[in-house]
């Protein structure tokens, strides 16, 4: 690695005693040994096995559960249906008051998605909780179903959620989160050249090597012990408590250790169904993910629809942004409306532009919930942007990296959200990119500075 | 349900169990033995995160009765350390940032042992083959080539 110190030098301190230093991680030396201690590695004598029962359909009316041949499978200690959680309807978010509640732990009266958790079954072994699971008879009415952003925003579509009553988030500034700065259509009024882009992207699942779960130990004291792969301790203790009923203080996690996670291992799915099955059986619990609910039943990073509409003058200068994003929560909310919210933040991309206007919108469907992924709300809506930089560039014949240079955020710039911009290293980031790639650009870029003023 | 008898040598020692007619070696070594270094990241012969040596060939454990493996030598990636002291590979792993999350680890230090056993001045294209059934979500895989090539070196130049 090499680090490139004439950069900042004049404003970062060197010789620190840790910063800036190479040090060994904590946790290399139990990896290469077989020693760390994933929660998977705790085994407990008597554990039993949860497995759950998910839904077939996209979308459906639960007329009725029948679970008696399954509780009298051999091997079977316990089925859990919605009636046996103390709060079933949660949302994770509601710890930081963006609610509404708006998902169940087990289904109850209906599903929104392919593969929703229906009835969980508890047994000796992962077999018989297996076995036991397909003797589950749930009565269905299968109900129409919405996949598709802009169908599910039409009116008439079939509603997804109704939690919320209609298939989009509602935020205090109303069905998107806007950001408006400056005079947008002035800006376009002036613009040389005007280019409306619309991208699209897929739904992407994170495939951690080690898949999601837990076990649940009942200590003697009358406390739940969990060992969870989960990336957010504390999220998941509180949502917990919430949905069990029970004090925090009644709950002890163990965790930390996460055999990959890249956001999909935020939410809180597994804990909360397996505390409650230890609670009810006396005994420890193991949830885990099969290769087969890691790929389809955990929340994969949102599909995401942006559509562009730039005003560029031709020495290069962008005089307007206007953005419509739309994030694909799927059926239920999870972490979507904070991402959703978080593009808006961030469509201008890392460039000063003096009109933007921007709605975002989180969206319901009757698809598998998405969620948190390394940068959600803000890798896809990257590819849009820079794909949309070089279509620019191209118009007006520009170079692309010069294109950029233009128009690069720099110290003390007003952002669109009205942040002054601090810290900003983007110029620098350029020009050591042009050096590394030997992509030449002209001599004054090379000489600007994100910090320095006049530079 | 009935339980067979197993019995086989585990990193030098003996062991012997009772174990569910159909029970993989993955999960006698986990749950019943307690060797927790092989990993299950799939249960379907699919990532290698499970990978031990049997007989010094390299094996899936997932897909492994343990039935099957009365009288054999078996070795994990646990067994590695000889008296405290790493071995090249888990030096070279720890050396080059070669785990991040370290779930692959152990199934990666297996494979590699294997290579490096029968192929001990290996090119990179032996070690890529050697580690082609093993995924790691996490590195993207350069500094585990890296560390295996490093492992290699450092060896020979001990034997020599
Ligand atoms: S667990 Fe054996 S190959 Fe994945
Ligand atoms: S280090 Fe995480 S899967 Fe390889």
């Amino acid at each position: 690695m090499e680090l490139r110190k004439d950069y900042f030098a004049d404003v970062r301190k060197d010789g620190l005693n840790e910063i800036g230093q190479p040090r060994p991680r904590l946790d290399s030396p139990g990896h290469v040994t077989g020693k760390t201690a994933y929660f998977a590695d705790r085994n407990f004598p008597g554990m039993l096995h949860l497995k759950m029962v998910r839904s077939p359909h996209h979308h459906a009316r639960i007329r009725s559960i029948d679970t008696s041949e399954a509780e009298k499978h051999p091997g079977v200690v316990r089925v859990l249906t919605a009636r046996d959680v103390p709060h079933n309807v949660y949302t994770i978010l509601i710890l930081i008051q963006v609610g509404p509640e708006d998902e169940t732990v087990l289904a109850d009266g209906k599903v929104r998605w392919k593969g929703e958790a229906v009835v969980a079954v508890l047994a000796e072994t992962e077999r018989a909780a297996q076995e036991a699971a397909a003797k589950v008879k749930v009565d269905y009415e299968v109900l129409p179903a919405v996949f598709d952003m802009e169908e599910a925003l039409k009116p008439g579509a079939p509603v997804v959620n109704e939690y919320h009553g209609q298939n989009y988030y509602l935020y205090d500034s109303g069905e998107c989160r806007k950001v408006r700065f400056g005079d947008v259509e002035a800006g376009f009024a002036q613009a040389d050249h005007i280019l409306e882009q619309s991208y699209q992207s897929s739904p992407i699942e994170h495939a951690p090597t080690e898949t999601t779960g837990c076990v649940v130990a009942p200590e003697g004291n009358d406390r739940f012990t969990c060992y969870t792969n989960t990336q957010a301790m504390f999220f998941t203790l509180d949502n917990a408590s919430i949905i069990l009923q029970m004090p925090g203080s009644k709950l002890h996690f163990v965790g930390g250790t996460v055999g990959g996670g890249f956001g999909g291992k935020v939410d809180v799915i597994v804990e909360p169904i397996a505390i409650l099955g230890a609670k009810l059986t006396g005994r420890p619990v193991s949830f885990v993910y099969s290769r087969e609910e890691e790929m389809q039943i955990s929340s994969p990073r949102a599909a995401e629809k942006i559509v562009i509409k730039d005003g560029v003058m031709k020495d290069g200068r962008i005089v307007a942004r206007k953005v419509t994003g739309y994030t694909d929560a799927g059926a239920y909310s999870r972490h979507s409306p904070y991402g959703a919210q978080k593009g808006a933040a961030h469509y201008p991309g890392p460039y000063t532009i003096s009109n933007v206007w921007i709605d975002t919108y989180c969206v319901y469907t009757n698809r598998t919930p998405s969620s948190a992924m390394r940068g959600f709300g803000v890798t896809i809506g990257d590819f849009a942007l820079e794909v949309q930089m070089d279509k620019l560039a191209r118009l007006i014949g520009m170079d692309p990296l010069e294109f950029r240079f233009i128009n690069a955020y720099r110290d003390g710039d007003m952002k669109a959200h009205r942040q002054p911009t601090e810290g900003a290293a983007l110029i620098e980031c350029m020009q050591e990119a042009s050096r590394a790639a030997n992509w030449p650009v002209a001599e004054k870029y090379m000489a600007m500075s994100s910090y320095r003023k006049g530079a | 349900m009935a339980k067979v008898p197993v019995q086989f040598t585990l990193n030098g020692s003996e062991k012997a169990e009772f174990i569910e007619s159909g029970t993989t070696l993955l999960n006698a070594l986990r749950d019943k033995i307690g060797d927790t270094s092989p990993k299950g990241g799939c249960h379907q012969g699919t990532c290698g995160a499970c990978s031990v040596i049997i007989d010094g060939e390299l094996r899936l454990s997932c897909l492994t009765l343990a039935e099957t493996c009365n009288g054999a030598d078996i070795k994990t990636t646990a067994g590695l350390a000889e008296g405290g002291v790493l071995h090249p590979l888990q030096r070279a792993f720890l050396d080059a940032f070669a785990t991040q999350c370290g779930f692959c680890t152990p199934g990666m230090i297996t494979a590699a042992k294997v290579l490096l056993d029968r192929t001990p001045n290996p090119s990179r294209e032996d070690v890529v083959e050697a580690l082609s059934g093993n995924i790691c979500r996490c590195t993207g895989y350069e500094p585990i080539i890296q560390a295996v090539l490093t492992a290699a070196r450092a060896n020979s130049q001990n034997a020599a």
